[in-house]
């Protein structure tokens, strides 16, 4: 009886080990798919860096601090969330997860207003304002919207999964454990995106 | 055993629990570290601008990987495969800058 008893736990255990194993593979390909753009940004800063230096103080620091702020809290609500979950404290989990949802919001709607104003300013991929910058200027706001907007893209999907798990925990699903901390894993690496993207598009002065 | 089984699933022998003042720790290291790299930007360190900002985000990212992401808690595995990645990594944008310097 004891011994089924280990045998069930080992099990129930190494399957967790294996879930996140699958989910940190998965990571590690957004990795390498980011690296790419960084590898980009890279070298057309090396070549350009006088030009992206004019093209980065168009951007709004105070608003990039902001949306960094608030993804790193986002980054610790859905670790306490992780962790109440686990110590069986449900009500503080969802709290936590509420909160994090939250500031994904908080982020998205800062990123919004931040693009609709460049937009309003003819800074966007074609547009009139930036086709007559330097070449240098062009490079640095099409990486940013690239970059930027898919990172912002990984945002909105990690609000829909996170909303997922909000309702298999309210729903009390057992498993719901181990996926919380697999979509808890997903926004942390989003969270270390950004960490990079804001010196490297904010920060150049 | 139903009830041993769920508190296995919880709390499994091997899941190193953090407890929440660590985290909230580790989150005001990010917030300082945050500030630190605003303020580093002001100033004029010209060559080593671009260092000191993807310096403080490497701290900022080791940071979220061992705590948040509870790497330093996994077994020996999930960390040998983040290192493999990080050289793979580091090895594609090294060569590519070779490339595009000594063309």
């Amino acid at each position: 009886m004891n011994q089924t008893a280990n045998v069930t736990s080992e099990m129930h255990h190494s399957d967790e080990i294996g879930a996140k194993l699958g989910m940190w593979l998965f990571l590690f390909t957004e990795l390498l798919l980011f690296g790419g753009m960084f590898i980009l940004y890279a070298i057309y800063r090396a070549s350009h860096s006088h030009e992206f230096f004019l093209a980065a103080s168009e951007l709004d620091t105070f608003i990039g601090t902001i949306n960094t702020l608030a993804l790193l809290t986002s980054s610790l609500t859905v670790a306490l969330s992780i962790e109440a979950l686990r110590r069986g404290n449900r009500k503080l989990s969802i709290t936590m997860l509420i909160v994090t949802i939250l500031l994904g919001i908080i982020f998205m709607i800062n990123k919004y207003f931040e693009w609709s104003a460049k937009i309003h300013h003819g800074i966007y991929p074609g547009g009139e304002v930036l086709l007559r910058m330097s070449d240098g200027e062009m490079l640095f706001f099409n990486l940013y919207y690239v970059m930027t907007g898919l990172h912002g893209l990984h945002v909105l999907v990690g609000i829909v999964v996170l909303s997922a798990m909000l309702l298999f925990i309210t729903r009390g699903n057992q498993s719901s454990a181990i996926k919380l901390e697999n979509s808890g894993l997903y926004w942390h690496l989003v969270d270390i995106i950004w960490i990079f993207l804001f010196p490297l598009f904010y920060l150049i002065s | 055993m139903n009830q041993n089984e769920s508190s296995a699933a919880q709390v499994g022998p091997s899941i190193h629990s953090i407890g929440y003042g660590t985290y909230v720790l580790i989150w005001i290291g990010l917030v300082v570290f945050t500030g630190l790299t605003v303020v580093v930007s002001g100033v004029d360190l010209k060559p080593l601008t671009a260092t000191a900002a993807l310096t403080i985000a490497a701290i900022k990212a080791i940071l979220v990987l061992l705590y948040f992401m509870h790497l330093k808690y996994e077994p020996s595995l999930f960390k040998t495969l983040v290192v493999v990645v990080v050289i793979a990594l580091t090895t594609f944008i090294i060569f590519t800058f070779l490339d595009v310097l000594f063309r």
